[in-house]
C-alpha cells in the first residue's frame, strides 16, 4: 500500500501533531507514503470564492502529480478532502472546463487525466486497510475509554461529494473508535459545524457553535473527541477556554486527531503523537 | 407495522415537548405526509401538522424525519423506516406553536431585510411605485443565473439545519440570502452595489460556516451554499474590502500566491485588518497559548517546492496580489 501523502498547510503549521502521529501510524501499519512537497493549497473552500477556476486548477496540478507517480492521494485534513473531491467532480464532469485547465497546466508540464483516487485516512484504514487487520496491530486497547466522534462538514456535506454513500447515516469513525477498544459517545453533534470557517468573522458565533456539540459529549460523559479535520481541532482545542465561556461550563475535553487515537491504541509513544501540543491537557487519556 | 414517534407539544397543558409513539399499517407507497394525516384521522385528531399541495410546491409540510427536514409530502414513508421505526419532529431553529407546527416569523423577517423585490429604475428602494412599468425582457443566459434561486418554496428546511443560525438567530440565513443572490444577479436589478454592501454587513454573507446543511436539505434545486459562495465572489469582484470575510480571502489567496500555503501567524492579523485593536487584541490569548504549546507555526514560512509554476498559474488568472 502506497500513497500521495498530501499533508494540507496546518498539518505542518499550527497542527503538527497531525503530521507526525499520521506519519508514525502509517509507519507502524506498513502503509508507503510518498509527500508531496511541490503541491499547493487546496485552497479550502476560500480561494475558490475569489475564483473557482483558479482554485480548481491549483487542485487539477496536485491530481496530475500524483497521477504521474500513480499513486492515490492521501488526506489527513477533512478539509482537504471535501475540496478536492468537490474540485474534481467539478472537473471531470465538464470536459470543457478539463480542457482550459489542461492548458493553463501545460506550460508547467503536467496534465490531469481524471482518474486520481482520492481518500482521506479514515477511508483509507476502513476501505483500503480494513479494520479487522487493524484490529491484529492494537497493543494497547482504549479499553472503554468514551471517545466522541466529530466528522467535520468537509467528509460529510455536501453528500455528492463525500465518499461515504449515505453520510448522515455513517459510522465510520464510531466503527474505528470501537475496533481500537473505545466505546464511541453517540450524540447529535457528531456530524455538526465547529464553527472554525468564520472565527475570524464572527468568533462569537463561530465559538458557539463549538460549544453546543462539546457541552453535548460532555453531556453524555465524553473522555474525549476525535476528529479527522485538524481545522475542527484549532477550534475545538485551541478555542476551548473561551468556548467554555461561552457555554459556562469548564469543559475540559481534550480534542484527539484521528491518527493520534489510533496512534495510542497502536502502542506508539505519545511524544511521537504530539499528544503534549494540546490546549487541552491529554494526560488524563494517557494513564 | 412501523411505530412512528412523533413529538408532541400542546402550549396549553405542556411545559416540555414530549414524544408520542403511533403504531401504524404504512400503506404501499405512501409518503410520510400519508403517513401523518392517517394517524391524524384514524388514531389521533389532535395531533397537529402542516398541509396544502401534497406535491412539494407549498413548501407547509417540513418536518424532521429521523433527525433533519424533509418535505413530509415529497418522502417515501418506506425509505424512512429504521429498523420498524421513525422519528418525526417538528423543524429545528424556530420555535414550537403546536406539535409540528412552527413559527415561521423570524424566517419571513429575513427575507424581508434582503428587499426581495426588483430595483428598476424609477421604482426606489421601496418596490412601489414604479413609473416606468414597461416590460424588461431577460436573455436565456441571464435568467439561468437566477434559476437555481428562483425555484425556493420557502419551506425552512435549509433554516432547519443551519449551524450558523443555530449560534446566531441574527444570521440572515442561507435562505434569505439565496433570495438576495436571485436578486443581485438579476440583469434587470439597478440595485447591486448597495444590496452587496448591505449584505457584507454583520450577519450577512461572511456568517456562512460552508456546513452544506443547507445544500444537503433543500428539498429543491436552489443549493443555498453556493449562493452564498456566489454572493461573496460578486462582492470581491465589486471590491467591499472593510469587513473580515473579504479581508480573510484577499490575505488567504496572497499567501498562495507567495508560497504555495498558509502562513497562520501573520493570516488572523491580515483578516482582522491592521487598524483593527480591538480584533488584534483578541488574537492574542490564543496566540500566546498556542506559543506555549509549540502549536505556533514555524517562524520562518517556508514555501512549496516548485513554486515558480503555481506563481505561474496565479499569473494566468492575474491574480497577483
Ligand atoms: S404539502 Fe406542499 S410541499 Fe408538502
Amino acid at each position: 500500500m502506497k500513497y500521495a501523502f498530501y499533508t494540507g498547510c496546518v498539518a505542518k503549521g499550527a497542527g503538527r501533531e497531525l503530521y507526525s502521529s499520521s506519519v508514525a501510524v502509517a509507519k507502524r501499519l506498513g502503509i508507503e507514503l510518498h509527500e508531496l512537497t511541490n503541491v499547493s493549497c487546496c485552497g479550502a473552500g476560500v480561494i475558490s470564492e475569489k475564483d473557482p477556476l483558479l482554485s480548481d486548477t491549483l487542485n487539477a496540478r496536485t491530481f496530475a502529480i500524483a497521477e504521474e507517480l500513480n499513486l492515490g492521494i492521501m488526506n489527513i485534513c477533512g478539509t482537504c478532502q471535501g475540496v478536492m473531491v468537490k474540485a474534481q467532480k467539478g472537473i471531470d464532469g465538464d470536459t470543457k472546463r478539463k480542457d482550459n485547465i489542461n492548458e493553463i497546466l501545460k506550460d508547467g508540464g503536467h496534465r490531469y487525466k481524471g482518474k486520481v483516487k482520492i481518500k482521506h485516512l479514515l477511508h483509507i484504514l476502513i476501505e483500503d486497510f480494513g479494520l479487522d487487520k487493524l484490529k491484529t496491530f492494537v497493543k494497547k486497547p482504549l479499553r472503554g475509554l468514551k471517545a466522541a466522534p466529530f466528522y467535520g462538514c468537509y467528509l460529510l456535506r455536501p453528500s455528492v461529494y463525500s465518499n461515504f454513500s449515505s453520510p448522515d447515516r455513517t459510522t465510520a469513525l464510531e466503527d474505528l473508535i470501537t475496533v481500537l477498544g473505545g466505546e464511541p459517545v453517540n450524540y447529535e453533534g457528531k456530524s455538526k459545524c465547529c464553527g472554525f470557517p468564520i472565527v475570524m468573522m464572527n468568533k462569537e458565533s463561530s465559538l458557539a457553535m463549538s460549544g453546543i456539540s462539546l457541552k453535548e459529549a460532555k453531556e453524555k460523559d465524553a473522555d474525549c473527541l476525535v476528529t479527522p479535520c485538524p481545522l475542527c481541532h484549532l477550534n475545538l482545542d485551541s478555542y476551548q477556554p473561551e468556548i467554555d465561556k461561552i457555554v459556562q461550563t469548564k469543559l475540559n475535553l481534550p480534542i484527539l486527531h484521528l491518527p493520534q487515537l489510533v496512534g495510542i491504541a497502536l502502542g506508539i509513544d505519545p511524544k511521537e503523537l504530539g499528544m503534549n501540543k494540546h490546549i487541552v491537557s491529554t494526560e488524563m487519556l494517557l494513564k | 407495522m412501523a411505530i412512528f414517534s412523533i413529538q408532541r407539544f400542546n402550549p396549553e397543558k405542556d411545559n416540555v415537548p414530549c414524544f408520542k409513539d403511533y403504531e401504524l399499517n404504512v400503506p404501499e407507497g405512501a409518503t410520510v405526509l400519508d403517513c401523518l394525516n392517517l394517524i391524524k384521522w384514524t388514531q389521533d385528531g389532535t395531533l397537529t401538522h402542516r398541509m396544502s399541495c401534497r406535491s412539494a410546491i407549498c413548501g407547509s409540510c417540513a418536518v424532521r424525519v429521523n433527525g433533519h427536514p424533509k418535505l413530509a409530502c415529497k418522502t417515501q414513508a418506506a425509505d424512512e423506516i429504521i429498523g420498524g421505526r421513525m422519528k418525526i419532529e417538528p423543524i429545528g431553529n424556530a420555535k414550537v406553536l403546536k406539535d409540528l407546527v412552527v413559527d415561521l416569523e423570524l424566517f419571513y423577517s429575513k427575507f424581508q431585510k434582503v428587499k426581495p423585490w426588483l430595483i428598476t429604475e424609477g421604482s426606489g428602494v421601496t418596490g412601489q411605485g414604479s413609473e416606468n412599468n414597461k416590460e424588461r425582457r431577460q436573455s436565456p443566459e441571464d435568467f439561468h443565473r437566477i434559476d437555481a434561486a428562483s425555484t425556493c418554496i420557502m419551506c425552512a428546511c435549509c433554516v432547519s439545519d443551519c449551524n450558523s443560525w443555530a449560534a446566531n438567530e441574527k444570521f440572515l440565513g442561507p435562505a434569505a440570502l439565496a433570495k438576495a443572490q436571485r436578486f443581485v444577479d438579476d440583469s434587470r436589478d439597478v440595485g447591486t452595489l448597495k444590496r452587496i454592501k448591505d449584505l457584507s454587513e454583520a450577519n450577512g454573507i461572511w456568517d456562512c460556516t460552508h456546513c452544506g446543511e443547507c445544500v444537503e436539505r433543500c428539498p429543491a434545486e436552489v443549493k443555498p451554499m453556493d449562493r452564498i459562495i456566489s454572493l461573496r465572489t460578486t462582492s470581491l469582484k465589486i471590491g467591499i474590502w472593510n469587513n473580515n470575510g473579504a479581508r480573510h480571502v484577499r490575505g488567504f489567496v496572497d499567501f498562495i500566491y507567495k508560497s504555495g500555503r498558509l502562513n497562520e501567524n501573520i493570516l488572523p492579523v491580515k483578516s482582522m485588518g491592521i487598524f483593527n485593536i480591538p480584533g488584534l487584541l483578541s488574537l492574542i490569548p490564543v496566540g500566546i497559548r498556542m506559543f506555549l504549546k509549540g502549536k505556533n507555526p514555524p517562524i520562518i514560512h517556508r514555501h512549496i517546492d516548485e513554486m515558480d509554476d503555481v506563481r505561474r498559474i496565479f499569473r494566468k488568472f492575474k491574480q497577483k496580489t
